[in-house]
């Protein structure tokens, strides 16, 4: 399989902050790979090079294709208010003939379900459908790559799982490629064939595992699968969950010395 | 309904005090004619050929003020709001200029441009100019920094994203702008009429009525025609912003 993305060696930095701190890792075609790293790491820094919306300090993002497609986490602020959900999903199309612009939006809209849709205006709608509606206006761009920003972090649980098997339906229909950042270890087991997890900032790669999990997945099998199970668990000692972190050491060594100094003894 | 009900009351009351007003001894004779007086000439006026042309006179001038403003402000506030470095150039020139009310400009406009509706329509667009420029300006400080991101992402150039994202989003806050603009210049047109340089228009009519025969129920039937263009324009202006800009 060849590579659809190609990141060397990438850094950024932002005054004397280092965000990045050189990261190399490959997305190959077809693949759906998840980013998951604690908040606050660099994972928007980290997507935000890639889309070329930042320049990185250093290294290179290479991508296979002309473009790539961004589904942001805030669907209420990324879609056009004054735009229908026909017009929103058009909004990347304004080479083509309109025929054509026309069509690939009605079919983008059909694969995510909102063909009856079409006519609104994206605020009529509720936050999953919106978020659809930036999936399908992403889809019907025929991105290289599907770059997702914590996309189904702002909607309620079950709009949640329906949206994760709605990306894992529509990526093995069409075959997209795609790069989901998140912080929800759980998320990126379920979603991804691959996991890469980045340490605290600056973001360095810490791990990049394969998801031993079928293609086919389910919310409640898939979840209580052993491997699933062991996967998460590993990710999450990656990723230092539930463990005090050394700052949190080091007020509370802060905290009972001030103690001993006030308790008279 | 009962919104509707309690304007209605409400105008009946105004309508009741100016009538009770123009009838006491309160006031010299004939200072303020009653309201039966005034809607009694409003209904002669509107039949005569020679007040309607001054009501269309005024309003002309006031869409075509309205129309030269929003020419020369939608433009200028969007080079103002998405280029800083010109901003500040102009920024102090803008505060100087802003407060300075059009009707003090009267003069140095009868002196550049005469006596022609050129004058009353200049000194109304240069009041209009601001509400749709500082509206514009401030619509563009407002725009949501990840819409333009999702544009350039789907590969929206700078122009693209001026045009298509930031003068959609904007247009509300434009739109407001252009209602506030309506209104001033219906005000600063009726009060050039009135006071220099035109020979035709609401604010000449009710001039000549007053200076000439001394009609105070003319001069009360202009001041009510130029209200009721006011609220006309106000309302259709809302009507529309509504209806463009639903969200």
């Amino acid at each position: 399989m060849s590579n659809m993305l190609e990141v060397a060696d990438l850094g950024h930095t932002y005054g004397d902050y280092e965000a990045i701190g050189g990261l190399t890792f490959t997305v190959r075609a077809g693949e759906l790979v998840c980013v998951v790293g604690p908040s606050g790491c660099g994972k928007s820094t980290l997507l935000r090079t890639i889309s070329g919306l930042i320049t990185p300090s250093r290294g290179d993002v290479s991508l296979k294709g002309s473009h790539l497609a961004v589904v942001f986490q805030d669907y209420q602020r990324s879609l056009f208010p004054w735009l229908t959900v026909q017009g929103n999903v058009e909004f990347p199309l304004r080479s083509l003939p309109r025929a054509e612009r026309r069509a690939r939006a009605a079919e983008a809209l059909e694969w995510v379900g909102l063909g009856k849709a079409a006519k609104k205006r994206p605020w009529q709608l509720s936050g999953g459908m919106q978020q659809r509606v930036a999936i399908a206006r992403a889809l019907a761009y025929r991105p290289a790559l599907l770059l997702m920003d914590e996309p189904f972090a702002s909607v309620d649980a079950q709009t949640r799982f329906e949206l994760e098997d709605l990306l894992l339906r529509v990526r093995r229909e069409h075959d997209t490629t795609v790069l989901v950042v998140t912080h929800d270890i759980d998320e990126s087991v379920y979603l991804g064939d691959r996991i890469l997890v980045l340490s605290n900032s600056p973001a360095r790669l810490v791990a990049d595992l394969d998801v031993p999990l079928p293609a086919e997945r389910d919310q409640v099998t898939t979840r209580t699968d052993e491997a699933f199970v062991a996967l998460r668990s590993k990710v999450a000692r990656l990723l230092n969950v539930g463990k005090p972190s050394i700052d949190v050491e080091k007020w509370a060594a802060a905290e009972r010395e001030s103690l001993s100094e006030t308790v008279p003894s | 309904m009962r919104a509707f009900t309690r304007g209605l009351i409400g105008i009946a009351g105004f309508l009741a005090l100016w009538e009770l007003l123009g009838r006491s001894p309160l006031l010299p004779a004939d200072a303020l004619p009653p309201p039966s007086l005034v809607f009694g000439e409003l209904v002669t006026q509107l039949t005569s050929s020679e007040f309607i042309s001054h009501v269309v006179a005024t309003v002309l001038a006031v869409l075509i003020a309205i129309g030269i403003a929003i020419a020369i402000a939608v433009p200028s506030g969007l080079v103002l709001g998405s280029v800083p470095a010109v901003r500040h150039a102009t920024r102090a020139v803008i505060e100087f200029l802003r407060p300075i009310p059009s009707v003090a400009l009267i003069p140095l406009a009868l002196v550049m441009l005469g006596f022609g509706p050129e004058t009353k329509i200049t000194l109304a667009v240069y009041a209009a100019l601001w509400p749709i420029l500082f509206n514009t300006i401030y619509a563009l400080d407002e725009l949501d920094p990840l819409l333009v991101e999702t544009s350039r992402v789907f590969g929206t150039g700078r122009v693209g994203v001026l045009f298509r994202v930031a003068l959609p989003s904007a247009l509300p806050f434009v739109l407001t702008g252009i209602r506030l603009a309506a209104t001033t210049a219906l005000i600063v047109m009726v009060s050039v009429e009135l006071m220099a340089g035109s020979e035709i228009g609401l604010g000449y009519f009710i001039m000549e009525a007053r200076s000439g025969p001394g009609r105070m129920d003319q001069v009360l039937v202009g001041t009510v025609v130029a209200g009721a263009i006011g609220v006309l324009l106000n309302n259709g202006l809302e009507r529309i912003r509504r209806r463009w800009v639903a969200w």
